[in-house]
């Protein structure tokens, strides 16, 4: 066997067994009871309300945006 | 002339299987007979005894909003049918010891608490959220499971399933 076809020989396996790796849903769920960090606190991105609002403002004020929060305004940034 | 790439399959094959991530155990449904509680897998608490009683076992989790809305209930439970055969075991599946008996001692159950902290009985169950709870029967066949803790509704469902086993008396020697 070439050094070529030896290579793509390896390849294949590689892909093989990073397929096999995907394959099953079990490889990559957190289960029920593993998701103790997923349910902590620091997870939620609204846990703060002034960075929150100080967002809204940024995104408001200098992004032409208005928010999509309900805020009024037209988004010209002129606020 | 190019000579065909010879793909070696079985090897490929062999790769794939070996590699391949074990199958789940099947989750625990009504009808299987639950997993024996095993005190050397479920520390922190004293397991009451369940052989020829009605069983309520639970899993939970500090993490867990709604499990911290069904212990009341639970203990009401307890208060109701402890005396007529009824034992409750709640199982923590906390990664942290500290996590469980902080839970325990702000919660002040009635009933039985133990952790799970390798997770082996709740892996053996496959819950499918969390809370999830089992009603066992006096055989130890599971005849009732819920998924998650509805508030009055779950509380309701389960009075009139523990009566309902409660009032099968005991097996048959």
């Amino acid at each position: 066997m070439s050094g070529r076809k030896f290579a793509l020989s390896g390849a294949l396996v590689l892909a093989a067994i990073l397929v096999a790796g995907c394959s099953t849903a079990s490889a990559v769920r957190v289960r029920p009871w593993e998701r103790a960090a997923l349910a902590d606190p620091a997870m939620n991105p609204d846990r703060d309300p002034l960075a929150d609002a100080m967002g809204d403002h940024v995104n408001f004020s200098r992004e032409a945006a208005n928010g999509g929060k309900g805020v009024g305004g037209s988004g010209c940034g002129c606020n | 002339m190019v000579t065909p790439l010879r793909i070696p399959w079985a090897a490929v094959a062999g790769a794939a299987l070996a590699l391949m991530p074990a199958a789940l155990p099947a989750q625990v449904k009504p009808g299987d007979p639950f997993p024996v509680l095993d005190p050397s897998v479920l520390t922190g608490g004293t397991l009451p005894v369940t052989s020829g009683k009605v069983a309520f076992i639970d899993f939970w989790a500090s993490w867990c909003a709604p499990c911290k809305a069904s212990f009341p209930a639970y203990s009401q439970l307890n208060a109701a049918y402890a005396g007529r055969g009824l034992v409750i075991v709640a199982v923590s599946v906390d990664d942290s010891p500290a996590a469980f008996r902080a839970f325990v001692a702000k919660m002040q159950p009635t009933f039985a608490t133990v952790e799970d902290a390798q997770h082996k009985l709740v892996g053996a169950v496959q819950v499918p959220t969390m809370p999830s709870c089992y009603l066992v029967d006096r055989t130890g066949r599971v005849r009732f499971m819920h998924a998650g803790f509805h508030g009055g509704q779950t509380e309701g469902e389960l009075r009139g399933e523990i009566e309902k086993l409660l009032a099968e008396g005991a097996p048959s020697p």
